[in-house]
């Protein structure tokens, strides 16, 4: 077992199929989503146009 | 006895070839490389003919474990597709249906993640002069990920200098746990899943592009029933003194960080290895499955359960190889492992395994996985999709897209370790510190009369008889330090070749 004293605490990911996540309690937190709005909006300009052509059509012949 | 450490990967890139009614990606990975190789000046008007690889001594057949198992397929060693070595000692060839890029032999983490990164802007620079000859309307696109989400998988390979005398047992024993483990901080995220029968609702999202494809335990072949440890003996170096163990179970990484720790972290493990510094073997009950586990598991707690009866995470077994790692370190210092780079890879596992175990969301400027899941995820919650939506995939695959304006994982604010200006003097310029740096200068100065290269040799052409092959068999040789003054005082190959003797 590892030498050192851990506390066990459970990581805060869960499953999707679990319930949703908590919501930020933290300013840091606010930070954190409102950096993540701004992400977003920007990489909606980016994103490919016909998501379901792009996913069928993205075939590779794979390799080692 | 541990030996000094020698690291170097090689990227198969997804490919895709729009505009055409026929795409064949072998054709395209054929035209990305030829058009990269003349934007970037490696063909003059007098010589058509690239420098080539030479694969006499080729032999991935050979199996570490002394026999090849009824059955066992080695890949098939393509002789006739684009293959070409750059002044930067690397080589960017065709792979089966994919272009390959790999870096030179490095000795440290970091120069790894330059190298890793010269190859990235490589691909870059081939798609734009690529594009530029194709008809109207035609593209041709690199990926940099390992799955097309239909059951389809292309590797992203570590190779480690190992010291022969390690009983390769030993090896299989502790890089099956490392191997398992690390994919909390080396995965580059994937939504869904491509076992038979695995249904998207059960895993949405999982930690790794690869841990789907694993198989075995150990084995040869690279290509199906692919194994965590892959057995082959191939050193291309003295295999009195050496193996290269060649990894296959990592993802592809676009953040510096996941590369620089992957390798970093790998380096020590095997440092230890060949120490015998193990208390105990951590022994799973049953690898294979742990494997997937462990990628499903988006909160990095379940246990797993291991062959004497007891469980472990995968946090506590990357917290007990951290633990060995920093006490030999302690002990015996870091030459062997990359100096300095090495104090470093140890601050950043332990910091980020600290973070994992507190908060995984935290690094989402450090991890491709958390990077990719917040964004998915925040994506998902806006516009208040399932995650089997065609758009969160297209995002994943869009992650790797190697196209700077496109691709999600250069507009993320990842942290990068390397510069961009120190990685574009990599794509041309070799690493000063192994037997890259003897073959990357001599295709620079004198590209007419070397022939053919490989790892450890390179074939000249001086207008005698016969071609001279010059052997290359320590990576550790051929250094700036050995020869870099040769390079500045002989005007030409003959007399580089008279001066090594040969």
């Amino acid at each position: 077992m590892a030498e050192r004293e851990q506390v066990r605490k459970p990581a805060p990911l869960e499953r999707e199929s679990e319930t949703t996540q908590a919501p930020p309690a933290s300013e840091r937190g606010e930070e954190i989503k409102a950096e993540l709005d701004d992400l977003l909006d920007e990489i909606d300009e980016v994103l490919e146009t016909n998501a379901e052509e792009f996913v069928k059509s993205y075939i590779q012949k794979g390799g080692q | 006895m541990a030996i000094s450490k020698t690291i170097g990967i090689e990227t198969e890139y997804g490919i895709v070839h729009r505009g055409t009614d026929e795409p064949n990606p072998i054709t395209a990975s054929s035209v990305i490389i030829n058009a990269y190789l003349a934007s970037a000046g490696y063909r003059t008007d007098s010589h058509s003919e690239v420098i080539a690889w030479d694969f006499t001594d080729e032999s991935p057949g050979a199996d570490a474990r002394g026999y090849t198992p009824m059955g066992a397929l080695a890949p098939a060693v393509e002789t006739h597709l684009v293959n070409a070595v750059l002044t930067n000692g690397a080589r960017y060839y065709v792979d089966h249906a994919h272009p390959e890029l790999s870096t030179p032999e490095c000795t440290d983490a970091l120069s790894v993640v330059r190298y890793d990164r010269a190859a990235e802007l490589i691909a870059q620079e081939s798609m734009t002069a690529a594009n530029r000859m194709l008809p109207e309307g035609q593209e041709i696109i690199l990926y940099k990920d390992n799955s097309d989400g239909k059951g389809n998988s292309y590797g992203c390979h570590e190779n480690y200098l190992v010291d022969r005398s390690t009983p390769f047992s030993r090896i299989v024993r502790h890089c099956t746990s490392h191997f398992i483990t690390r994919q909390i901080y080396t995965g580059a995220g994937k939504v869904g899943a491509e076992l038979p029968g695995q249904r998207t609702d059960e895993v949405p999202f999982q930690l790794t592009q690869r841990a789907d494809f694993f198989e075995e335990e150990v084995g040869l072949e690279t290509t199906l029933k692919r194994p965590i440890i892959n057995t082959r003996d191939e050193p291309h170096a003295d295999a009195r003194k050496y193996r290269r163990l060649h990894v296959i179970v990592g993802d592809a990484n676009p953040s510096q960080v996941s590369t620089f720790l992957k390798v970093g972290t790998t380096a020590l493990v095997l440092a230890l290895i060949e120490d015998d510094a193990f208390p105990r073997e951590i022994e799973f009950a049953a690898p294979v499955a742990s494997m997937r586990h462990v990628s499903h598991d988006l909160t990095l707690s379940e246990p797993l359960p291991l062959a004497d009866g007891t469980t472990i995470t995968a946090l506590e077994v990357q917290w007990e190889l951290f633990d060995l790692a920093r006490k030999w370190v302690e002990e015996k210092g870091t030459d062997l492992v990359g100096g300095p780079v090495a104090e470093m890879v140890l601050q950043r596992w332990e910091q980020v395994l600290g973070t994992l175990e507190r908060d995984p969301l935290e690094l989402a400027d450090q991890l491709d996985w958390v990077a990719k899941y917040r964004l998915l995820e925040g994506y998902r919650e806006r516009h208040e999709l399932d995650w089997n939506d065609a758009r969160l995939r297209a995002m994943d695959i869009q992650y790797g897209d190697m196209r700077p304006s496109k691709g999600l994982a250069w507009r993320i604010g990842l942290e990068q370790l390397v510069s961009d200006d120190d990685a574009r003097l990599a794509m041309t310029e070799p690493p000063s510190d192994t037997r890259a740096f003897f073959r990357g200068k001599c295709i620079q100065h004198f590209p007419e009369q070397v022939v053919a290269a490989n790892w450890d040799s390179l074939v000249f052409d001086v207008g005698g008889e016969s071609l001279r092959r010059v052997p290359m068999m320590e990576p550790m040789r051929g250094t700036a330090a050995h020869v870099g003054t040769l390079f500045d005082e002989c005007d030409s190959a003959v007399e580089l070749l008279r001066r090594l003797g040969s």
